[in-house]
């Protein structure tokens, strides 16, 4: 695999946040490959830099300096809504508290991101099925996000990460408001999704869910230890 | 669709202060579209009335503008007949029709009512008025209706009419033609009688008002200072009136009317504007994690503005058509209270001025909407997603 071009190239990563009281430098000149399939776990103390990192590739916010490409695209010459397309097309996320829209019942959470899509059809059908993979009963789709349990609602959250069928999951702490067994469901659910080729991004504090995937990448201060 | 049901389902979770939105549009469309309704109506009715505008000529009796203080000396402010064959010396070969006015109580299908009576030569009535129906007056007691009086009363012609305390009972020889509101007279829900019945059954010699009829429009101008001349060289005595001069000022009056209500109506959309900028502005601060969300989905930042367009447009539409639907029902009454009738409210232009104040109110809330959608779209996704 290593011999494949990289499906993620960073680049001298930095990201700067001024504030008041002195700039954070949340990233720092950070550069490293993935390659396509991999999983990755970032792990690492708060505020060094994960969620920073993961936002950056999943082009939610541009670096301060250096460069990301995805699939060869570099970034940063790219305007907003050509970061939105190659977000929407290629990259899922799935957040630490599911983030699932509360007004919305589950399966339109899963229809969502294709709701502004007119090319797609069957969408209804399509979301059953994401749902079903990311092992949700079909009965609980009609159901509001908050009337299911913290692992149904990461699974919710995987089956809408899943939907446009993107080749990279980005998972900032997705078990982090689980318990460890439904935690371990939830990552086994993701080690399945990288089995079928998909490559995910990890970030945790936990080791137990660093050892599921097959590369833990260390972090402190904005660099990699 | 997805979209709108996004926005609609935020609205009713925040109903109390989306329907203060909507009310200020609701008020702003309605007085826009009613001054549209009223406006429009007033000047399709000119036209009818215009036929009795454009060659007549209304004399009545000066009162002072010391209030109180009846001008003349004496206390009888009617027109004498010494006075009236000034004014016919003074009309030439034009028609001359005085008219004596009263009020009284009628008697006639089963109801009894209180009407205006304008009295005349019935020679002269065929000049002012055309008939409906049945046979002008001749110089046998009888009286005509007006048009309005004999429908909403069930009179027909032949029967007889109860006048008065004593119930002198008058055979109906005729029912006019509805005519609406003229500055000579109103003749829709009155009782037209003859001269000689009227004076000997009240005693009134003198006239209420006398009324020229010019053959030739511009003669008007000769005619008034004629009559002028005639009578108010010494001291003024009667006051002359052409209908286009009142006809003008109940324009200008308008004009100005309309002029406030629209004020009014621009000072609500201004205020609904507002409100719902504040609406929208909230709006997006509260949902600034949804908003991360969504982009986070690959929503882009066109579509983040339709989104939050939407909600404006959902409540815009709203205000406007339940203004729409109240400024056609109030306009119905203002038209029945003001022309004692409402036909003018289904003319084409009338109900484009409802469109107007629709598009009105739907515009102002669109751009409202822009600038909260615009933030919203602005938004730094990661930034956002922090947001709790
Ligand atoms: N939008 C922002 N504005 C200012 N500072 C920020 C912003 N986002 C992150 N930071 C700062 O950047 C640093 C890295 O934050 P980040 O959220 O990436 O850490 P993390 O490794 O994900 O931490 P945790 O494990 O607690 O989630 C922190 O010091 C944080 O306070
Ligand atoms: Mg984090």
């Amino acid at each position: 695999m290593t011999d494949t071009y990289p499906i993620i190239r960073l680049d001298g990563v930095t990201k700067v946040y001024p504030m008041p009281a002195g700039e954070i430098r949340a990233l720092d000149r950070l550069s490293m490959d993935v390659h396509l399939g991999e999983f990755i776990a970032f792990m690492g103390p708060s505020g060094s830099g994960k969620s920073t990192l993961l936002n950056l590739i999943g082009c939610l916010d541009v670096p301060t300096a250096g460069d990301i490409q995805i699939n060869g695209l570099s970034v940063k010459a790219l305007s907003d809504d050509a970061r939105t397309n190659l977000r929407r097309d290629h990259i899922g996320f799935v957040f630490r508290q599911g983030n699932l829209l509360p007004r919305l019942s589950v399966l339109e959470n899963v229809e969502f991101p294709l709701a502004f899509q007119r090319r797609i059809r069957r969408t209804r059908e399509r979301c059953l099925e994401v749902l079903v993979a990311a092992g949700l009963p079909p009965d609980l789709s009609t159901r509001r996000p908050g009337d299911l349990s913290g692992g149904e609602q990461q699974r919710a959250a995987i089956a809408r990460a899943l939907v446009n069928d993107p080749e990279i999951l980005l998972c900032d702490e997705p078990t982090g408001n689980l318990d460890s067994k439904t935690g371990e469901a939830i990552m086994g659910l993701l080690t399945d999704l990288n089995r079928e080729g998909r490559t995910i991004l990890l970030a945790t504090h936990d080791p137990r869910m660093a050892a599921f995937a097959g590369r833990t990448v260390r972090m402190t201060d904005g660099r990699i230890a | 669709m997805i979209l709108l049901d996004l926005a609609g389902r935020d609205l009713r979770l925040h109903w109390v202060r989306s329907s203060f939105a909507v009310v200020g549009i609701v008020i702003g469309v309605t007085a826009i579209s009613a001054m549209g309704i009223l406006g429009n109506s007033l000047a399709l009715s000119i036209p009818d009335n215009l036929t009795s505008v454009g060659n007549t000529i209304v004399i009545f009796p000066h009162i002072s503008d010391a209030i109180g203080i009846p001008a003349g000396g004496g206390l009888n402010l009617r027109i004498t007949g010494h006075e009236l064959e000034g004014i016919r010396s003074a009309a030439g070969s034009n028609a001359v029709v005085p008219i004596r006015t009263g009020v009284d109580r009628i008697m006639g299908g089963g109801q009894a009512k209180t009407v205006a009576l304008y009295a005349m030569d019935p020679a002269d009535i065929p000049v002012l008025l055309e008939k409906e129906s049945g046979s002008y007056l001749r110089s046998s007691p009888g009286v005509m209706v007006g048009e309005r009086l004999a429908v909403e009363n069930n009179l027909v012609v032949g029967e007889s009419l109860g006048i008065g305390s004593g119930e002198e009972r008058l055979r109906i020889t005729g029912i006019l033609k509805e005519r609406g509101v003229g500055i000579d007279i109103s003749p829709d829900y009155a009782v037209i009688v003859s001269d000689t019945w009227f004076t000997s059954r009240y005693g009134q010699r003198d006239y209420d008002e006398v009324v020229i009829r010019v053959t030739n429009p511009e003669d008007i101008d000769g005619v008034k200072a004629a009559v002028d001349d005639m009578l108010n060289r010494r001291e003024r005595v009667v006051d002359v009136l052409d209908t286009r001069k009142v006809l003008r000022t109940i324009v200008d009056t308008f004009n100005q009317v309309s002029a406030y209500i629209l004020a009014i109506g621009g000072i609500s959309l201004a205020v609904a504007g507002i409100s719902i900028l504040n609406v929208m502005l909230m709006s997006v601060t509260e949902r600034t994690k949804e908003i991360g969300i969504i982009r986070s989905l690959g929503v882009k930042r066109g579509e983040v503005v339709r989104i939050f367009l939407a909600e404006a447009l959902i409540l815009g539409l709203l205000g406007s058509a339940i203004g729409g639907v109240l400024s056609l029902a109030g306009g119905y009454l203002a038209l029945n209270a003001m022309f004692q009738s409402s036909k003018y409210l289904s003319a084409a232009t009338t109900l484009v001025s409802i469109l107007y104040g629709v598009a009105f109110g739907i515009g102002v809330s669109l751009i409202s909407g822009m600038y909260p959608a615009w933030k919203a779209a602005m938004m730094n996704p990661a930034e956002a997603l922090r947001f709790e």
